[in-house]
């Protein structure tokens, strides 16, 4: 599928590496065409668990690995518009909820995306990933004129519950930049990464056909997740 | 950090012992453990900068260690500690990693807040 041009594309994911593996490919191909886009990633991934044994972080350390990991990350794919919106790691369902529609709101209005990128409700694994859907799917529901909403799902039931993700971009034009976006995340990707690159250097068709597509599925107004909000 | 060695990991406990210090006690499986392993249930505790005043800090066993902070009213305890290390900003960190490399229990002390 032939990747439309847009006006501007804004992201939103709770964490730096969410980008990485299934969106990095599509954010670099706009940023290729001149199109704006603008990365909002609520959190540094204070709490992430992979320290290593002998550690190479400590907790306290990590977040600002992390951060340069972020900005290496963008840079990769050549995102000029990184912003760290000051969350901290697995709080944010329990942040105020209309404080979170209100934070996407402001950047919906102040950006004017055509097109906005973040996880499925209900179908996103990470209970910061369902808060940051949740927040996003409100604030563009209240929206008199809607931008498009293609969102990210990989719940373990998602084939049931939505079938086929009906936005498939072939990203294989850029798959130095998502390379790039992927290793930048060395301290959370690495052991990802390696099994990766074995199976590419077998030439195994299945891991080659998901590093060069990207799967979304528009988000269904019509199943809405909740009634109102 | 280092592998816990108890003595002197002992002395850096005891130094942090009858005074204000702010503690961050966490344990965790991961948010993913239930994705991986649908039957998993699971559960962890989460605690930062709240302020502690322990009277007797003690590393017990082997490792995987446990560490005990009594309090005046009550306690806190964290098991599977494996390292530690007292940082560049003179707090406490210790650290229980499993053999992947990931953390599953984190006990700090400090004199001063961690970051939010």
């Amino acid at each position: 599928m032939t990747i439309p041009q847009e006006r501007h594309v804004l992201v939103v994911f709770p964490h730096p590496d969410d980008e990485a593996f299934g969106v990095s490919g599509t954010i670099s191909t706009h940023i290729k065409r001149g199109t704006p886009v603008t990365y909002a990633c609520l959190t540094l991934g204070e709490m992430g668990r992979n320290l290593g044994n002998p550690p190479f972080a400590t907790r306290e350390s990590l977040p600002e690995i992390r951060k340069k990991e972020l900005q290496a990350s963008a840079d990769a794919m050549g995102l000029t518009d990184l912003r760290m919106m000051g969350l901290r790691d697995k709080t944010v369902e329990f942040e105020d909820d209309e404080k979170m529609v209100g934070m996407m709101t402001d950047l919906i209005n102040e950006l004017n995306p055509s097109l906005i990128i973040t996880f499925y409700p209900n179908l996103s694994v990470h209970p910061d990933h369902e808060a940051t859907a949740r927040a996003v799917v409100r604030a563009v529901r209240r929206m008199e004129d809607r931008p498009k909403l293609h969102c990210v799902a990989f719940a373990n039931n998602t084939l049931e519950v939505l079938g086929a993700p009906d936005v498939l971009h072939d990203v294989s034009a850029v798959r130095d930049q998502k390379m790039g976006a992927m290793k930048a995340h060395i301290s959370q990707t690495v052991w990802m990464l390696e099994e990766m690159e074995n199976k590419l250097a077998q030439g195994d068709q299945e891991t080659e056909n998901w590093l060069t597509k990207e799967r979304f599925y528009n988000y269904r107004w019509d199943q809405d997740f909740e009634e109102t909000f | 950090m280092e592998l816990v060695e108890v003595k002197k990991l002992q002395v850096h406990l005891d130094a942090f012992a009858n005074r204000d210090v702010y503690l961050h006690l966490e344990t965790t499986n991961g948010s993913y453990a239930t994705h991986f392993n649908e039957g998993f249930f699971n559960a962890g505790a989460f605690i930062r900068n709240v302020v502690i005043n322990y009277e007797l800090g003690k590393v017990v066993g082997d490792s995987p260690h446990r560490v005990g902070l009594k309090l005046p009213h009550g306690w806190v305890y964290a098991q599977g500690i494996t390292h530690y290390e007292l940082d560049e900003h003179g707090r406490l960190l210790l650290a229980g990693h499993d053999g992947s490399g990931k953390l599953a229990v984190a006990l700090e002390i400090s004199e001063t807040p961690f970051s939010y």
